[in-house]
C-alpha cells in the first residue's frame, strides 16, 4: 500500500503550516521551529563581535587569568549559542539535548582526567 | 501493515498526525517527518502523533548521536594536542608559527557558513526550493574558502620546517586540524551532492529533514572549530 506523496504533503501542510504561515514565520519574531531568519542574522552578527572580540583579546596585555577566562567565556558561550538556535537545541526535543550533552560531558570529563594524570594543569 | 494504511482522502485535516502514524512501515519513516515530526518537539508544542516509538524521527535521533560521539573523537584528539603542543623541541615553536589574521578570517568565514546554512534550513522548511539550492552552494563555497586557507596554512607550516613527524608538536596539530578538514570536505560533498539531489528531485523522503541533517553536521563542524581557534590558536603555548 502507498501513499501519495503530492497529497501527504498537502495533508501535512494544511494540518501543520500553510505556506503563507511558513512565508510569515521567515519575517517574524520566532515560530515554534525557530528564529526567523533576521533572527538567525542577528545571532550571527553577535557571533561575528564575540570572534573579534577573541581576536582582540589575544593581541591585548592582560592579566593571566583576565586572558585565559575571557577565551574561555567567550568560546564556551559561542559554542552554545550555535548550538541553541543554529542548531535548534533550544527549540528541539530534550531528549537531543540530553544525546549530545552527555556525549559532550562525558569527553570533557574522560579528557580532563586523561591531562590531568598527566600532569597538565601543573605545567601549565 | 498495508491494511491498516488510510487514504489520504478520508483523513481529516486535522487529525493529519495520528493517521500518519497508520500509515504502512515502508513509508513511514519518510512521512512522518513533516512540519511535526521534523522537531520532535512532542514535549513542548503537544503530541501530533508519530510514526516511531520515540515520537521523534528517527533520522534525527541518529544524528544527534552520532554528533554526541563526535565529540569524543575531537576530545581525544585535542587533549592530545594540549598534551603535546609544548614538545617541539626547539623550533619551530607554534607561537613563531601561527598567522592570527589568516586563521581569524578563516574562522569568520566557517562562522558566516553556519548562518548560511541555517537559512538554507529555513528556506528548506518554507519549501523555497530555489533560495534553499542558493544557501546551501554559497554554504559549500565559504566551506571550501575555509579549506582553501587551511590547505595554504598547513602549506605554510611544511615550508617553515613542521612535517608530520617533525615532533610531536607537529604530528597532534596535523593530526587535529587535517580531521577538522576533513570534516569539512565531507561536508562540502554533502551540499554539493545535496543541491544537485534536490535540483533533479532526487531527495528520498522529506526534503526539509534532510537539509536539517545535513544542516546540524555542518554546524558541529563549526562548533568543533570555535573550540579548536580558542585551545589551539589563541591561547598561547
Amino acid at each position: 500500500m502507498s501513499i501519495d506523496t503530492e497529497n501527504h504533503d498537502d495533508l501535512t501542510n494544511d494540518a501543520g503550516h500553510s505556506e503563507s504561515e511558513h512565508a510569515e514565520s521567515a519575517h517574524g519574531e520566532h515560530d515554534e521551529h525557530g528564529l526567523s531568519d533576521r533572527g538567525y542574522v542577528g545571532i550571527a552578527i553577535i557571533l561575528a563581535i564575540m570572534t573579534a572580540a577573541e581576536v582582540a583579546i589575544s593581541y591585548l596585555d592582560l592579566p593571566g587569568w583576565m586572558f585565559m577566562s575571557g577565551l574561555l567565556v567567550l568560546m564556551v558561550v559561542k559554542f552554545v549559542m550555535v548550538v541553541s538556535f543554529f542548531m535548534h537545541l533550544k527549540f528541539d526535543s530534550k531528549i537531543f539535548t540530553w544525546l549530545f550533552y552527555s556525549g559532550l560531558i562525558l569527553a570533557v570529563a574522560v579528557y580532563g582526567v586523561m591531562l590531568a594524570t598527566f600532569q597538565f594543569f601543573s605545567r601549565s | 501493515m498495508a491494511d491498516t494504511a488510510t487514504p489520504t482522502s478520508d483523513v481529516d485535516p486535522g487529525d493529519a498526525g495520528s493517521s500518519v502514524a497508520t500509515i504502512d512501515d515502508e513509508h513511514a519513516p519518510s512521512d512522518d517527518h513533516g512540519d511535526h515530526a521534523d522537531h520532535g518537539d512532542h514535549g513542548d508544542h503537544g503530541d501530533h502523533g508519530h510514526a516511531t516509538s520515540t515520537g521523534l524521527s528517527n533520522n534525527k535521533l541518529a544524528m544527534w548521536m552520532f554528533l554526541g560521539s563526535e565529540c569524543l573523537l575531537f576530545g581525544g584528539l585535542i587533549s592530545t594536542y594540549m598534551l603535546y603542543r609544548g614538545r617541539h623541541s626547539g623550533s619551530p615553536t607554534p607561537n613563531q608559527l601561527y598567522n592570527i589574521p589568516l586563521t581569524s578570517v578563516s574562522s569568520f568565514v566557517l562562522l558566516m557558513s553556519s548562518l548560511t546554512m541555517v537559512l538554507a534550513v529555513s528556506a528548506a522548511k518554507r519549501r523555497d526550493d530555489r533560495n534553499t539550492n542558493i544557501w546551501l552552494t554559497v554554504t559549500a563555497l565559504l566551506g571550501a574558502t575555509f579549506v582553501g586557507a587551511q590547505v595554504f596554512e598547513f602549506t605554510e607550516f611544511y615550508q617553515e620546517g613542521l612535517g608530520f613527524t617533525t615532533n610531536l608538536f607537529g604530528s597532534s596539530f596535523y593530526t587535529l586540524t587535517g580531521f577538522h578538514g576533513v570534516h569539512v570536505t565531507v561536508g562540502i560533498i554533502m551540499l554539493l551532492a545535496l543541491v544537485g539531489m534536490l535540483i533533479r528531485s532526487r531527495v528520498p523522503g522529506d526534503k526539509a529533514e534532510v537539509v536539517e541533517m545535513i544542516g546540524l553536521y555542518w554546524h558541529f563542524v563549526d562548533i568543533i572549530w570555535i573550540i579548536i581557534f580558542t585551545l589551539v590558536y589563541l591561547i598561547p603555548a
